[in-house]
């Protein structure tokens, strides 16, 4: 979606604010959401769920919120979506420990889902998967990322649609966020690493001597000769 | 340049309460242990372990060792991931690592403009302004001018500049320049002089100041 996420580029934010010794958490609530997140993933909603709910927060309120508010926001929505707890009784809990703040939590104890969140924390969970297929690209290639807008998940920014760049990598097989962030499956794809030079992402405005990495999967790729905007400058020995 | 936009309203205008986060998230958290959806253990273990296990010390760690032994520096280079696995590194926003040399020719610095990706295995629980609009915005389209004003970061004209944009799930890290003056240094010397933002891209390792907080975050 063409949402407020998607920051790449713009203007107006000003001067970016770096806090000295800046702790890991600053407030206990961000602990326990980042806990809370962590600990839910994979189990409740995959990455890419989690990370559309953040992109469908209101951009007034995407923001003006904290970092973890937003988390605090996807896991909401992820939850109530899917019937783990109910409006009404999320609603009653919150009045609770509003009027009390102390009201006291049960401990308990799931020796098996922390053997497996040690895991997760020392392994990850990849989502590369392990397939065999031909490469539609190779490294040195030229290819236009393609001008598409979905109103759904994709993790191809504004700034580099319809613009032209080399391949530099090729990594591999991953899950493909754009199906798998709404239940339609995982169609891993080949992942790509495409050189973009800063003139052609920013025309005059661009910096000298620039050039952006970006990582790009295959379906958000097409060959510069299908789009039909093959750039005379470039060398031309892929022609063939 | 100014803009000629009066502002009449800020960002804080609309920011949450404390307190109505702190209501929100014991609520859910409550509920979620009621139902066994969580467990306390969990919730305990996944903080301590970004709190005091998992920071940029253990990154530090990695540029040390490269600096020092040219043979792991190549397997690095080559396959991030298995050559961090040598020295018990990896794990959880890290099974896909890329190595990033800078050179007296070229500075690497990383981003992820969509939302927040950062090789955690390495380098920790990413700081505030790395996740804020200013720098997700900024460094793809003017990074000398924002290393320059915003970090206090000179990248001389002979250098080229890669950004990396974190936007699959592969995470990059840099390996910055190792300064002069350090040829005598021991690995663990060498790792107390890396800092986090060196190995984000927008700080270069100065032989003098030695840090020791942001190495090792509590």
């Amino acid at each position: 979606m063409n949402g407020i996420h998607d920051l790449g580029g713009m203007h107006g934010f000003g001067r970016v604010r770096i806090e000295e010794d800046e702790p890991v958490f600053h407030a206990e609530w961000e602990k326990i959401i980042f806990a809370l997140g962590m600990a839910r993933i994979g189990w409740v909603h995959n990455q890419d769920e989690w990370r559309h709910a953040i992109e469908n927060i209101d951009p007034v309120q995407y923001l003006a919120a904290q970092y973890y508010e937003r988390w605090l926001i996807s896991a909401e929505d992820n939850l109530l979506k899917k019937g783990m707890i109910t409006k009404e009784e999320y609603d009653a809990r919150i009045r609770r420990f509003s009027r009390n703040r102390k009201t006291p939590l049960p401990r308990t104890h799931d020796p098996e889902r922390l053997r497996q969140i040690v895991q997760l924390i020392r392994y990850g969970s990849s989502t590369r998967r392990e397939q065999r297929r031909e490469a539609k690209f190779r490294v040195g290639d030229h290819v236009v990322a393609r001008n598409m807008n979905p109103l759904g998940h994709t993790r191809l920014p504004r700034y580099v649609r319809g613009k032209q760049g080399i391949i530099a990598k090729v990594y591999g097989v991953f899950v493909l966020p754009d199906t798998n962030a709404h239940g339609k499956g995982e169609n891993a794809e080949y992942v790509y690493n495409v050189c973009f030079d800063a003139n052609e992402l920013w025309g005059t405005a661009a910096e000298e001597k620039e050039t952006v990495h970006i990582d790009l999967w295959e379906s958000y790729l097409q060959s510069p000769y299908v789009a039909g905007r093959y750039a005379d400058s470039q060398p031309r020995q892929d022609l063939s | 340049m100014k803009t000629a936009v009066s502002r009449t309203y800020s960002a804080n205008d609309y920011r949450t309460k404390e307190s109505d986060l702190t209501a929100r998230v014991r609520a859910l958290e409550s509920i979620l242990l009621e139902k066994k959806l969580v467990s306390s253990d969990v919730i305990e273990k996944l903080i301590s372990s970004y709190e005091n296990d998992i920071g940029p010390m253990l990154g530090a760690k990695v540029v040390a060792k490269a600096w020092s032994d040219p043979a792991f520096k190549k397997r690095l280079l080559e396959n991030a991931t298995a050559a961090c696995r040598e020295l018990n590194i990896g794990g959880r926003e890290g099974d896909n690592m890329v190595a990033l040399e800078n050179t007296p020719t070229l500075h690497n610095v990383i981003v992820c403009t969509l939302c927040s990706c950062y090789p955690w295995a390495v380098l920790g629980l990413p700081p505030n302004w790395y996740k804020s609009p200013q720098y997700r915005s900024k460094i793809v389209i003017e990074p000398r001018k924002t290393l320059r004003e915003d970090f206090g970061v000179n990248i001389g004209p002979e250098k080229k500049i890669q950004v990396w944009d974190s936007s699959a799930e592969i995470r990059y890290l840099v390996i910055p320049e190792r300064p002069e003056g350090t040829e005598e240094m021991s690995e663990a010397q060498l790792a107390s002089l890396v800092t986090r933002e060196s190995m984000i891209g927008v700080g270069v390792v100065n032989p003098k100041k030695s840090k020791t907080k942001a190495g090792r975050r509590k």
